[in-house]
């Protein structure tokens, strides 16, 4: 018993200050949020019955946190897939000797190092949804006025100011500030196949494409799997850039679950608020469960 | 063990004095007795707002030598960051002092949660039933009691107008329109000669231009009624009002949503880049600071429908419960409704005094006609600045007017405001 003891004990003394503030500030204060969740807490008022599920069914049914959910989506899905090309394109370009290697990929890690709300402020100036065929159309700044004075005024839009599309806008920002960080991953993944391979199918006779198709990708999909998630991951949870974006937290075209927990709990309505949140954990977890999970049947493998 | 002792101490001296006097020990604090220091907490931490409180901080060490003023103020997100800040407080039973909230019904969500004192005979003691106006008293009752003291009075209802703009489209910029109606043709002219006729900024800048046309279209009585529900949100009187709101967005700048705050929307009727603004009279200042005349380069007149009506938000200071030093804190609320305070005070900050007997002579052009609109109007509250209704119930219909710059669709507005109005009156 006392030699197990000493085997197990000092590890576990050593993670234990760990152990402990991990449950007490994440786990118990998840479970708190959790419980907050089910009661009727909607005013400043302390009230705490136990409703239940209710203010779920509630939230889902209701019409503005569809439209949450959906915006939720539609961002994802824009900054996945802009980070996903353009970190793709710009590692396979650095990838093969070129010159002036390091300075490009300088350039494009830079943005990631700038903070949401510091690039958001810009950001909001540059998505400025006046068009220069608008009244008051001589005012127009940012990418609108660019677009127009390069000759390209047909691509101009109102950017995030629309109900429908609208968040699709603050993706652009996002993937900008995130591609370089996906290009890294897709470098570091690229570096990590061993030259041998490469020849070893050329001299089987292999086409630039099949040698891609068969050898390159296959070796690139766990960065992939890595770079979905660390994206995904972020866009469930992006708060900040769209508040840095947008003036005001109440606009209704951006509106995401993250910002609508955080105008529910402004207005002192903390059972939506934690409800929202627990959405967003369920959500996020979804993602990053089978992620962690899949990891380590890797490395016991 | 020590804290217990003086606690029991302090319940039992409370007991003594509710036996002579018939109150409890916060009713009889005794301002004039107080020592120690009193923590104030507000969001003035920069620009005129933070000139104003200086201002205020010299009167009290005039007023109160024995007592230290300890700035509490935390800045950013026009309050939304303090707000924050203090609930955490609250909620952990830490309360300062005294703290600021905009008067009416945003105080609510403090009262339901048990945390102010009433104050109703600290106003009393005050006088300071006579010294605000009536219907100002009334805009603050809640339940029949008062739990703030307000330090400054807005006006909503106010439209900015650029002179050269109005002159341009053949308009007299010294004769106001009438009505909405007027004012719509007025527009249409200003449109004709070129201009973005009407500034608008973001969403609340877009609630408080409906919460104008309520008002212009409903009359004070019929907009009063819309937050205590003599007023049917679904009746045909407010669908007119959504089509008048409707009427008067499609006068306004595309890039509305864009604009980050009410500051850029001001500045189109500064630079001419748009004839009116529907603004709260913190404009003046901005106007004054720029070097802009009144009468040459900018006129103001009440928003058209609203003449005789003062669409009023004001800041206010409260008595939390558990406060530390309940003496200090009414030291503090004798300071700033004094009539020294409210001068000093306001003719920093560009507002007007909530009494109605401060001399107006130090007060600018713009502020001596606040303060005799004031004193006669009809005073009623204001939507978009937390007067008229809770934080939840402005942020629901915020959002719902927000959704409406979209497609515009006045019965799905009109629909969503009946339901959020009925949901927070039950």
């Amino acid at each position: 018993m006392f030699k197990k003891v000493k085997t197990w004990g000092p590890a576990l003394a050593l993670i234990s200050p760990t152990l402990i503030l991990l449950a007490v500030f994440v786990y118990a204060l998840i479970a708190e949020n959790v419980r907050i969740s089910m009661t009727n807490q909607h005013t400043a008022r302390p009230s705490s019955d136990f409703v239940g599920l209710e203010n779920y069914f509630r939230l889902f049914g209701d019409a503005d946190f569809q439209h949450a959910l959906r915006n939720l989506l539609l961002l994802t899905v824009v900054f996945l897939a802009g980070t996903l090309i353009f970190g793709f394109l710009w590692a396979w370009i650095l990838e093969r000797p070129a010159f002036g290697e390091g300075f490009f990929r300088s350039v494009y890690l830079f943005p990631m190092a700038v903070s949401f709300i510091a690039s958001g402020v810009v950001w909001r100036w540059l998505l400025s949804s006046l068009q220069t065929d608008q009244s008051g159309g001589e005012r127009t700044t940012g990418l609108n006025r660019l677009l127009d004075s390069v000759g390209l005024g047909f691509l101009q839009n109102s950017w995030w100011s629309d109900p429908n599309w609208g968040i699709a806008a603050i993706a652009v920002p996002a993937i900008w500030q995130l591609s370089g960080y996906v290009m890294a991953l897709f470098l570091a993944g690229f570096r990590g196949i061993p030259e041998e391979l490469r020849e070893a199918a050329r001299i089987d006779g292999c086409s630039e494409w099949k040698l891609y198709r068969h050898v390159i990708f296959p070796q690139l999909s766990p960065v992939m799997l890595s770079a979905v998630i660390i994206i995904g991951h972020m866009s469930l949870k992006l708060f900040d850039l769209i508040r840095a974006i947008v003036p005001d937290a109440n606009t209704y075209d951006i509106q995401v679950p993250a910002t609508m927990m955080w105008v529910k709990y402004i207005g002192s309505d903390y059972a939506d608020s934690a409800a929202i949140g627990t959405i967003m954990l369920v959500l996020v977890a979804l993602v990053v469960v089978p992620y962690l999970v899949y990891t380590s049947r890797q490395e016991k493998r | 063990m020590r804290r217990i002792t003086m606690l029991a101490s302090v319940a039992a001296a409370g007991l003594l004095l509710s036996a002579c006097g018939g109150g409890s020990a916060v009713e009889d604090a005794n301002p004039s007795e107080a020592t120690g220091s009193v923590g104030v907490f507000t969001w003035w931490a920069d620009g005129s707002e933070k000139v104003g409180l200086d201002a205020l901080v010299d009167i009290f060490a005039e007023q109160y030598p024995d007592l230290e003023f300890n700035n509490l103020a935390v800045a950013g997100g026009a309050g939304s960051q303090a707000k924050s800040v203090l609930a955490a407080n609250l909620k952990s039973g830490n309360p300062p002092d005294s703290f600021q909230a905009h008067a009416g019904a945003e105080l609510q969500d403090y009262i339901a949660a048990d945390q102010l004192e009433d104050l109703s005979s600290f106003y009393e003691d005050a006088k300071l039933n006579e010294a605000f106006p009536q219907d100002l008293l009334d805009r603050l009752t809640v339940d029949g009691q008062i739990y703030s003291v307000p330090s400054n009075i807005h006006r909503a209802n106010v439209v900015w107008a650029n002179v050269d703009v109005l002159e341009k489209a053949g308009l007299d910029p010294e004769k106001p329109p009438a009505d909405l109606d007027a004012w719509f043709a007025d527009m249409d002219k200003i449109k004709e000669s070129g201009t973005t006729p009407l500034a608008v900024a973001g969403t609340w800048t877009q609630v408080q231009l409906f919460e104008n046309i309520l008002l212009a279209t409903l009359g004070a009585e019929g907009y009063n009624g819309l937050w205590d529900g003599t007023t049917d949100w679904a009746g045909a009187d407010v669908t007119k009002a959504i089509e008048n709101y409707k009427k008067a967005l499609s006068y306004t700048n595309s890039d509305r949503d864009t604009l980050s705050d009410w500051g850029p929307a001001t500045q189109l009727v500064e630079d001419g880049a748009a004839a009116y603004n529907v603004m709260g009279d913190w404009a003046e200042a901005k106007f004054s600071q720029d070097g802009k005349k009144p009468g040459e380069d900018y006129v103001y007149f009440p928003t058209p429908g609203t003449d005789g009506v003062f669409d009023f938000l004001a800041d206010s200071f409260t008595l939390p419960k558990g406060a530390q030093n309940p003496d200090g804190s009414k030291a503090w609320l004798t300071t700033i409704s004094s009539v020294d305070g409210q001068q000093a005070f306001n003719a920093a900050k560009g507002s007007i005094p909530a009494r109605t007997d401060v001399p107006a002579d130090k007060f600018g052009e713009y502020q001596k006609s606040a303060i005799e609109d004031f004193s006669t109007d009809t005073i009623v509250s204001s939507l978009a600045h937390g007067a008229a209704v809770p934080v939840a119930w402005l942020n629901e219909l915020s959002t719902a007017v927000s959704k409406f710059g979209g497609p515009q669709d006045v019965a799905a507005l009109q629909e969503s405001a009946a339901s959020i109005a009925e949901k927070f009156q039950q």
